[in-house]
């Protein structure tokens, strides 16, 4: 059975060209790169090249890139640095949709001693800059809101956040690990202190992130060790993995024109597609400020998981929202920030493509779901039923 | 990805007995939409009063739904007795196990069958007069109440972490803010555990002798304490109470009901040995 892989957003292929850039330094170029002999030294420039092909990516300075271990490193990274380097400073603002790697680290700052304000978003899953403009205060350390969301592909303004938050003297992060390499991001507009990448969401592999710290801000390692990364993050080099980010940001820059035509097209087809041949099915989140690979669909009365194991025996790869597929009781935070029904929201598949996603694929898809959410509403006791579903406030 | 047994895959992609049967002997239907998990259990018995035939509906995971189908497997040739014995292991079992943190997939379908043989049997379930606030969890007020009070709990979030109620669709977060409330600014004598002895002995009798005394008097019938051993309350029945057969029932339901809410929630009430 052919694998048709739409959950883009939670890892992707690695890009054979990317692969190939990555296996001699698994095998014959295994030398550090910080050894004074030229066998390790010719790695080094290789790291030096990566750095700048990530660099050129964000619009950003090589000496501005600092590689890590993921997106969460560099997320954690980005927070505690800001805490560090201003000691005084007790209050971090972030949104109600975050990734984990933010929300969850807050929610363990907020045990240490640190006031965490959450934004609010509407039940497009969009961002009112005023609540942020009324939130910042002079003890506010830094200010964290993701550029798009792994969910739903809602695209906060960070730009204007950010500016917002400079003028007030407080630090700007944002966790774009969703963005990168999707839509145009570029540091030499904007006033962004810190940025998260992840290398696995661009066709790199998984196990390396970069943290983009803006020059002139100041930094506080959170891994203390060697003199890697010019003693901004210790620890021996991720060899293969950095080279393969270059590459792979490299190819991002190239194909981000494709992205968001062929892909845009493949997304709106596969959503349009499946709102006409599936009834009370809705898509989640703002659809103008999103990214051009991401649809949220919520269909009413069956529950994420049947659906996936149902995809799954046709080959397709999705996620969902629902509480069944976490393990807790609890649909998706950012649904839920949302005002998504509890009723929709345990039905809610998210499709995310990428540039390596067919027509061919998108046609079989939009084919397969029909029938399988007809059966497991057949089954399910509240379809056709004159029973009215629990309402969320 | 959970990993469920090739059984568990086998009931989810093939369910048996999956609909809703005609004029069922017992139906019923556990669980809700806003808590991602609902069944709707139907069975019709035969001459012998043997389950002739089940019938499930059910919106759920793969699980929920493998857990109905082996369900009505199970309990279909039974007579209603015998069904009622099915635990939800027996349901786990016989689909080779399942995840940890699925095993409430089973429970749903024992809930379900309980509740199905009680409408059959015509007797609506006594669920003690327990008024639920949160329908998704089934959390009943005086679950509520006795989470506030005893962990001191102050926000709908900390009731949702102890009891679940709140968890779900989010319509009873101003009931259980309103039950927060009430705790807080009911009584003194709520605040039970900070009684010494002599006022937790002063305060059953207070509450006797007003509360209880009378209604019992009404009756031609009596009370009195013999003894209080910590949260034991050792009484006698007097007049009509003591040749009574039911006056068990009113000391558990009746006197007891009313000391433990009244004074302490972990009194007993027993009757001293005639």
């Amino acid at each position: 059975m052919k694998t048709i892989y739409l959950d883009n957003n939670a890892t992707t292929q690695v890009t054979p060209e990317v692969l190939s850039a990555m296996l001699p330094y698994f095998g014959n170029f295994y030398g550090n790169p910080s050894s004074m002999h030229s066998f390790g030294g010719q790695v080094a420039q290789k790291i030096r090249l990566a750095r700048e092909q990530v660099a050129a990516l964000l619009g950003a300075g090589p000496d501005e890139i600092i590689f890590t271990s993921c997106g969460t490193e560099s997320d954690n990274a980005a927070i505690r640095s800001a805490l560090a380097t201003q000691p005084e400073k007790k209050h971090i603002i972030i949104s109600r949709v975050e990734h984990p790697a933010i929300k969850s680290l807050c929610s363990y700052l907020a045990t240490q001693g640190y006031r965490i304000t959450e934004l609010p978003v509407d039940k497009s899953g969009l961002l009112d800059l005023e609540n942020l403009d009324k939130a910042l205060t002079p003890d506010t350390a830094v200010v964290s809101l993701m550029w798009a969301n792994n969910e739903t592909g809602v695209i906060f303004p960070v730009e204007e956040a950010a500016a917002m938050a400079q003028e007030r003297g407080v630090l700007f992060h944002t966790d774009a690990v969703q963005a990168t390499g999707k839509i145009p991001v570029n540091l030499k507009n904007n006033k962004i202190n810190m940025l998260s990448i992840s290398g696995h969401k661009l066709h790199a592999p998984k196990g390396v992130g970069v943290l983009y710290i803006r020059r002139g801000t100041k930094f506080s390692p959170f891994l203390i060790g060697g003199h890697q990364e010019r003693e901004r993050r210790g620890g021996t080099e991720n060899v293969p993995s950095i080279i393969g980010l270059g590459k792979a940001c490299e190819l991002a820059a190239q194909n981000m024109e494709t992205e968001n035509e062929k892909v845009r097209i493949l997304r709106d087809k596969l959503e349009n597609e499946l709102l006409k041949k599936i009834p009370q099915s809705r898509v989640n989140g703002d659809k103008i400020n999103r990214l051009p690979n991401t649809t949220n669909i919520s269909f009413e009365y069956v529950e994420g998981e049947a659906i996936l194991l149902l995809m799954n025996e046709q080959g397709i790869c999705a996620s969902s929202g629902s509480a069944c597929t976490s393990g807790s009781l609890q649909p998706s935070h950012v649904l839920r920030a949302m005002g998504v029904p509890f009723t929709m929201a345990h039905g809610s598949i998210r499709f995310s493509l990428s540039v390596y996603n067919t027509e061919t694929e998108i046609d079989f898809v939009s084919e397969k779901m029909a029938p399988i959410i007809e059966r497991l509403r057949g089954m399910s006791p509240y379809w056709n039923s004159e029973k009215q579903a629990c309402q969320s406030q | 990805m959970w990993e469920y047994t090739d059984k568990v895959k086998e009931h989810f992609l093939n369910p048996r007995n999956v609909g809703e049967i005609e004029n069922p002997d017992g139906v019923a239907e556990v669980g809700s939409l806003a808590c991602g998990d609902a069944l709707k259990l139907t069975f019709k018995l035969d001459e012998n009063k043997r389950i002739k035939d089940a019938r499930f509906k059910t919106f759920g995971c793969a699980s929920a739904i493998a857990s109905s189908s082996a369900l009505t497997e199970i309990i279909k040739g039974m007579t209603v007795e015998e069904a009622l014995k099915v635990t939800n292991q027996d349901i786990a079992q016989y689909l080779g196990g399942l995840p940890d943190e699925k095993m409430h997939c089973s429970v749903l379908g024992k809930q379900a069958l309980e509740k199905a043989v009680e409408n059959y049997r015509g007797a609506p379930a006594p669920e003690t007069g327990a008024k639920i606030i949160c329908e998704c969890f089934g959390v009943t007020e005086k679950e509520i109440e006795k989470a506030v009070r005893e962990n001191n709990l102050a926000t709908v979030e900390d009731v949702t972490n102890y009891t679940k109620a709140g968890g779900g669709c989010g319509n009873c977060h101003e009931a259980i803010a309103r039950i927060i409330e009430k705790v807080k600014a009911g009584p003194k004598s709520d605040v039970k555990p900070k009684l010494t002895n002599i006022q937790k002995i002063k305060l059953v009798e207070e509450t006797i002798e007003r509360e209880i005394r009378p209604s019992l008097k009404h009756d031609g019938g009596d009370i009195e304490i013999i003894d209080i051993i910590g949260d034991r309350v050792i009484v006698a029945t007097r007049g009509a109470c003591a040749v009574c057969r039911a006056s068990d029932i009113t000391l558990k339901h009746f006197v007891e009901q009313r000391l433990r809410e009244l004074v302490a929630p972990d009194i007993t009430v027993e009757e001293a040995p005639k």
